[in-house]
């Protein structure tokens, strides 16, 4: 098991190697100069190239590609992501601002698609081909099919301007920090993006608990005499969810990818709208701190999915890994 | 004929994929491998029973007709009715439907039925060459890693986890942004972040295909690489791919509307379903001018819906112990 770990662990560093490359490298040969958005061309006085030459030597941005990437390598090894081009302040404390709020939406969403989607994944399993299974396939395949920020929409249609039930912008009512007032806020964003997740989910509960139903040891089970809730709850659950511990693991990226548009419609101020601000302003330093942070959190809990697939599954642990 | 021949009998671009759900392709690989006997036996070949299967999926049927529909009226409606997707005009400034346009008008006072056809056209076009493109890539790199082996599959393998641990719709933003916004842009960044899915699918059909003894013989009898590759692997890897690249199509058409939602993808005046709903932002437009939203709205909810349908039955098809 320590072994598997620490092997584990060695790729994903070799991935986080590969990833922190392409990045460095697609950033500096896009086309698009960063110290070109700092220096605004119509407000600007003086000698502009001079500025921009002097301001590319001190961001570091004259050295070669090779000499810029272990620099920063360097940095990242002692914490320093770097530091925003637009305000100088750390990348670190940047992100550290916007973790919260991203954190807040994202399990308030996987708490939701758990919610939906493993009931109905259940219901469908146990009464296959019935009308409940149809209506709950129907539903999940709607889930996945309509673009969260269609449906973002449509509820803020819906419940923001004409039921006016709901706040549709950012985290808090100015001024308020009640608890309420919180929730208030993050209901609809949540369950916009909650649902998005509920849709596979659903798919994943519904096909892995019919195939553990077929199973010899559950048939055996039911004709000891074994009632069909007893079957399906001690032993057929047990088995299916397992699997929805890596298909959780395996979204987080999608999550993320759904978290940068829902933030931008709902004004919530998190890391997904801080990394479209990046994006815009060619904040490189942001931006690779950005996506390094993601790909750190994916590949950890890739590995704590897989981790704990072998503590809940004995028979993982036994076969070889196949990456 | 095999399973995959029969995707001929239909347009081969209508595939589309699933996602979690392991496609455990021993059972049609068998199929693929030997399927020439049994097609002269007088009962059904195996194409003609996949098909029926199929056929049998009210849902996957009804997502093919639909499917085929909407391309047809995007393609042709402009020939035959006379359609102005970029028409300026003030006095039409945000009129709601009339006579003359089924659904009103934007903020340029262009045509939204007739930005709604050409943009159809955008965003299937993008769906169907991103999926497409992402589909080659994953297959020609699955196939090497799962052929060769060794250093080769180890490399492959790793840019495979590097790219999937990427957020996509972040990275492709990055993309999108640097790049300056363009078709050419937007299908080429699809493609290049979304074939990891087709890639370990096909390694993993090829590692179980090289060991075939079709395989071991062509080997055996001096057949080269890229000769048993072509005519041994990939014709095999056909059917369970379609699955995967029927997927990606909605996923590509998703990731096109998302992208161009935000401004970073299909570059105005240029309508596609996406682009048509970025100004919906304003609270004016969503509160007051649903014409001007709904429609593209429901028209990516609709082709998106459409294809995993038909991505749903061609999964029982090719598997059948996942049929309903």
């Amino acid at each position: 098991m320590l072994a598997f770990v620490a092997r584990r662990l060695i790729i994903s560093v070799l991935v986080l190697f590969g990833i922190s490359i392409l990045l460095f490298a697609m950033l500096r040969w896009m086309p698009g100069d960063p110290t070109e958005a700092l220096l605004d061309p119509l407000s600007f006085t003086g000698d502009r190239e001079a500025a921009l030459a002097d301001l590319r030597r001190r961001l570091g941005l004259d050295r070669s590609l090779v000499v810029q990437y272990f620099s920063w390598l360097r940095e990242v090894m002692q914490g320093n992501l770097g530091y925003s081009y637009v305000d100088g302040r750390p990348v670190t404390e940047i992100l550290g601002d916007r973790l919260g709020a991203t954190v807040r939406l994202m399990s308030a969403s996987v708490f939701i698609g758990l919610l939906v989607g493993v009931p109905l994944g259940i219901v469908a399993a146990i009464r296959k081909n019935s009308w409940l299974d149809y209506f709950s396939s129907a539903g999940s395949l709607l889930m996945i099919s309509v673009p969260s920020f269609f449906t973002a929409l449509v509820g803020i249609y819906v419940f923001g301007i004409k039921l006016g039930w709901l706040p549709t912008s950012g985290q808090n009512t100015p001024g308020e920090t009640g608890l309420l007032d919180s929730l208030e806020h993050l209901i609809l964003p949540a369950s916009i993006l909650g649902l998005s997740l509920a849709g596979p989910y659903m798919r994943y509960v519904r096909s892995s608990l019919l195939e553990v139903l077929s199973q010899d040891f559950l048939v055996t089970a039911r004709s000891k005499g074994l009632t069909r809730l007893r079957v399906v709850g001690r032993h057929a659950l047990a088995n299916a969810l397992i699997p929805l511990i890596t298909v959780m693991a395996v979204q987080l990226p999608a999550l993320f990818g759904g978290a940068v548009v829902i933030e931008q419609m709902f004004a919530w101020p998190g890391m997904g709208r801080m990394a479209l601000d990046a994006v815009n302003a060619r904040n490189y330093p942001i931006i690779l701190g950005f996506v390094m942070f993601v790909s750190i959190l994916v590949l950890l809990s890739n590995l704590a999915a897989d981790v704990l697939y072998a503590i809940v599954d004995p028979r993982v642990r036994t076969g070889q890994e196949e990456s | 004929m095999t399973v995959s021949g029969h995707g001929d009998e239909h347009d081969p671009e209508f595939v589309v994929s699933t996602d979690l759900a392991p496609v455990d392709a021993s059972p049609d690989l068998r199929t693929e491998v030997e399927p020439e006997d049994e097609g002269a036996s007088g009962e059904l070949s195996p194409s003609r029973l996949a098909w029926k299967r199929f056929l049998a999926n009210r849902l996957a049927v009804a997502g093919l007709v639909i499917l085929s529909a909407l391309i047809i009226l995007c393609v042709f409606l402009p020939v035959i009715m006379n359609l102005e997707p970029n028409a300026v005009d003030a006095a039409q400034f945000r009129k709601g439907p009339s006579d003359g346009r089924p659904l009103g008008s934007d903020s340029a006072g262009r045509d939204v039925f007739a930005r709604l056809v050409y943009g159809g056209r955008v965003s299937l076009l993008v769906g169907l060459s991103a999926a497409f493109s992402a589909t080659v890539i994953g297959m020609a790199l699955g196939a090497a890693a799962g052929f060769f082996g060794g250093f080769v599959d180890g490399f492959i393998s790793r840019v495979t986890d590097v790219v999937l641990s990427f957020p996509t719709v972040v990275i492709i933003i990055i993309v999108a942004a640097f790049a300056g916004p363009s078709l050419k842009v937007l299908i080429l960044s699809i493609a290049l972040f979304e074939w990891p899915t087709a890639c370990r699918l096909v390694r993993g059909l090829t590692l179980s295909l090289r060991e075939q003894e079709s395989v071991v013989a062509a080997r055996g009898l001096g057949g080269r690489s890229l000769h048993i590759l072509r005519r041994h692997i990939v014709p095999a890897t056909i059917a369970p791919l379609t699955v995967v690249a029927t997927l990606l199509v909605a996923q590509a058409i998703l990731l096109e509307a998302a992208l161009s939602f935000l401004g970073l993808g299909v570059p105005p005046p240029t309508a596609s379903w996406g682009n048509m709903l970025t100004e919906s932002q304003s609270l004016t437009i969503l509160e007051s001018m649903p014409w001007l939203w709904i429609p593209p709205g429901a028209a990516i909810a609709v082709a998106v819906l459409a294809v995993n349908f038909v991505g749903d039955g061609l999964r029982e098809m090719a598997d059948p112990r996942q049929q309903r």
